[in-house]
């Protein structure tokens, strides 16, 4: 008897301390850089908040650096301190990372849960795994809104009324960098969709983009934030402006302003998670039992509660449901439903991820001119 | 004003054009607004004209003519551009009724002496006028944040409803995210522990240094002046970098120990600098003598020397207080997101979000600046009337 309970007793004892060296094994607290906003937002209600139910005494830090993640990482790699535990990046960024070894490559089906239907998670992303470091989030597009009272009784619904100051007089917001301005301005200067890329590989296709571009300079303000075309359309400054389509929704939709989306030629783009590479073995382990927990087809599905972005896995598509304050249904607004993707763009990454250099040094002089 | 006869003015010749320049700037910018520029010009000089003749002829006393002049604009805005137009009229009405008065009574002579040139008379209202929008381009963009604070919409902009003083556009919302937002309240709190820390710091070392530094025996006392005093000549953006590096190595980066250090190290100079020009009027026999009763030289300090320099010492540590507390591009290097201070969650709340809430934390922190300058300078004058009461 006296023997038993020793044995019961040593093996509870086994058992706890067990426990406690699982618990051990992971890190208390984590910081995940994000873009600030409503997206990190909707991150810390879809993801975070109800991973700490779960857990706790865990200590959750944000950090908005995501706007200046690579230099940062490049950064931290030098000093040998890496202070971030997960960063959200998008696609381009994450492949630069990657080829720089500043990302953990990681295999999808390890790391991630598979679908809830089962598919595995390398099916469920599918061709959005872009990188062997980058773990896809949601499908985001950038676009036009237009204030609804400065544009007449006609409304614009081509690309190229961007372009048109007759009918549309005014200023527009567009963003201070090359991608997808070029690609819009060559679309409306009568290129093929499918030769934008190889027309804007030769001197005379860039010059050409560049000149269709300088027929409206003078009427546009450049922006740098994905918070500024909002505000400028708030203002009235603009009549139209670019930027990313959950920005436009809050606009519209949350906020009540005048305006409405021209979804013509929208830019399809991922953002997504990366690991840092080199995390000490109890920090990494917390972020692999999050992100677990983070990518999941609920989870992702969740988040378009809040945010007008698509969710990455395709298993997640179904679910998507009602705004969580607004309870308007949230499928018409994402990038993805079929009414707004009736003429879409695809981003070439691999393209600019080449051509990105020149451009920009292209692009900034002539602004300066 | 009795002292000298004010010389007749020329109503016609000198009066009455200058005032349809001035109603004709003023009636430009009104037109402007309302996309009648030439109008609004035309009709500005002719309205400064009549103001100008009918004050000058027919109305004696300044106060009721301003008086008169600025209600009867009021009125006009009121007609032509409803509520908002009040305030407009209000602001054009003082302005050309008082520029009319300062005119025909030749009050505008008065800072010159009665010999003075006309050359040198425009001269001297120039320059006034210079040092007038000097300061209105100072504080103009200071006063403008505050009533967009109080905006109910969700960006920086006076919306029509607040132009009419329409209670609805108001709203109390920014001040409420601001005292409820977990991020708003940990970058308050982090503020509010870094700064003070750091500014204790900076204050005894600086103090000290300064002292030490105002001896005549201590060798190489310029060149350790000029080290200490380096990081304010420095480009902040180097001292970050190079602290950001120097902390990985050592384990400080990104922990409050480090910040405050970084802090302080900013805040030194400040001290150094006020303390050494408060102890140029310190009269050294002082110490002597207090070394002549008995005192040791801990006592000679507090009792002697730190209450004759303290004004100094307080400026100092305001100094290197305030820059603590409007720190941002040494945090945003030195710092991890766990030490987010109020500058850097304004920063990356302007870049990522633009919402007025950072309208409503800098119309608080002006409140304080404000209170905190006011409160020093009434110390100072106490201080100084005290002092002028004690003999010596």
């Amino acid at each position: 008897m006296k023997s038993k309970l020793a044995t019961l007793m040593c093996g509870a004892a086994l058992a706890m301390t067990g426990v406690h060296a699982q618990a051990a094994d992971m890190a208390d607290s984590m910081t995940i850089v994000s873009w600030g906003g409503a997206y990190q937002k909707s991150q810390i209600n879809a993801y975070a908040e109800p991973y700490k139910a779960m857990h706790p005494e865990v200590k959750v830090i944000w950090d908005e650096s995501s706007n200046e993640a690579v230099a940062k990482l490049r950064a931290m790699n030098e000093a040998g301190n890496i202070t971030w535990d997960l960063v959200d990046v998008v696609a381009a960024d994450a492949i630069r990372l990657c080829d720089e070894g500043l990302a953990m490559e990681y295999d999808p089906d390890e790391l991630l849960a598979p679908g809830d239907d089962g598919t595995p998670a390398s099916k469920d992303f599918g061709d959005l795994i872009v990188s062997d470091c980058f773990i896809p989030q949601i499908v985001y597009s950038t676009t036009f809104g237009y204030r609804t009272d400065m544009v007449g009784d006609t409304p614009p619904t081509d690309i190229c009324h961007v372009f048109d100051l007759e009918k549309y007089p005014g200023k527009r917001a567009l963003e201070k960098r090359p991608i997808n301005n070029m690609e819009w301005a060559l679309l409306c200067d009568g290129v093929a969709k499918e030769d934008v890329y190889d027309v804007l590989e030769t001197e005379e296709g860039q010059a050409k983009a560049l000149a269709k571009l300088d027929t409206i300079k003078n009427q546009v303000i450049w922006w740098s934030a994905g918070a500024d075309t909002p505000q400028l359309l708030a203002d009235g400054e603009v009549v139209m402006g670019s930027t990313y389509n959950g920005r436009l929704f809050s606009l519209i939709e949350e906020q009540k302003q005048p305006v409405a989306m021209l979804w013509d030629a929208q830019v399809f783009d991922l953002d997504g998670w990366i690991i840092p590479a080199g995390l000490p073995a109890d920090r990494l382990a917390r972020v692999k039992d999050f992100l677990k927990f983070a990518t999941d087809t609920q989870r992702l599905a969740d988040q378009a509660k809040y945010i007008s972005y698509g969710p990455a896995r395709k298993s997640s598509a179904p679910l998507v449901g009602k705004h969580a304050d607004l309870g308007i249904e949230m499928a018409p607004h994402m990038p993805t439903d079929p009414a707004n993707a009736k003429n879409t763009f695809l981003y070439n990454y691999t393209w600019w991820a080449d051509y990105r250099d020149d451009l920009d040094a292209k692009f900034q002089a002539w602004l300066a001119q | 004003m009795s002292k000298y006869t004010k010389p007749a003015v020329d109503l016609v010749r000198f009066v009455l054009p200058l005032m349809a320049l001035a109603g004709a700037a003023m009636g430009f910018l009104v037109g402007t607004a309302n996309a009648v520029s030439l109008l609004g010009t035309v009709l500005g000089a002719v309205c400064g004209v009549a103001l100008a003749w009918v004050l000058a002829s027919l109305v004696p006393s300044k106060r009721a003519g301003i008086l008169a002049a600025t209600v009867l604009f009021a009125i006009g805005g009121l007609v032509i551009a409803g509520t908002a137009g009040i305030v407009g009229g209000v602001i054009v009405g003082f302005v050309l009724s008082w520029l009319s008065y300062w005119l025909s009574t030749g009050s505008y002579r008065a800072g010159t002496p009665i010999y003075a040139t006309s050359g040198q008379v425009l001269w001297h209202n120039t320059f006034k006028f210079i040092c007038g929008a000097i300061f209105f381009f100072l504080i103009a963009p200071i006063l403008t944040i505050i009533p967009l604070s109080f905006n109910a919409e969700n960006f920086f902009t006076f919306t029509p409803a607040m132009l009419s003083f329409d209670p609805e556009g108001y709203s109390l919302k920014h001040y409420r995210d601001f005292f409820t937002n977990p991020d708003w309240q940990q970058a308050l709190k982090n503020s509010v522990q870094i700064a003070p820390a750091a500014t204790l710091i900076s204050v005894s070392l600086g103090t000290l240094a300064a002292i030490g530094l105002s001896q005549p025996h201590v060798p190489f006392r310029r060149a350790i002046m000029a080290i200490l005093i380096s990081p304010m000549i420095v480009p902040l953006i180097i001292s970050a970098a190079g602290m950001y590096f120097f902390y990985s190595r050592i384990g400080l980066q990104g922990t409050y120990v480090g910040v405050v250090l970084a802090h302080a190290a900013l805040g030194i100079p400040f001290v150094i600098i006020t303390v050494t020009a408060t102890l140029v009027g310190f009269d050294k026999s002082l110490t002597r003598a207090a070394a002549n009763m008995g005192a040791d030289p801990v006592t000679t300090f507090f009792r002697v020397q730190m209450p004759l320099i303290l004004p100094g010492v307080i400026s100092g540590g305001l100094f290197a207080f305030i820059t603590s507390f409007d720190e941002v591009v040494v945090v945003l290097f030195v710092g991890s997101a766990g030490q987010k201070t109020l500058p850097w969650q304004m920063f990356t709340g302007l870049r990522e979000q633009i919402s007025p809430t950072i309208l409503a934390v800098a119309t608080i922190l002006v409140v304080i600046s404000i209170m905190l300058l006011t409160v020093v300078e009434l110390l100072r004058r106490r201080s100084e009337r005290l002092r002028g009461l004690s003999p010596g």
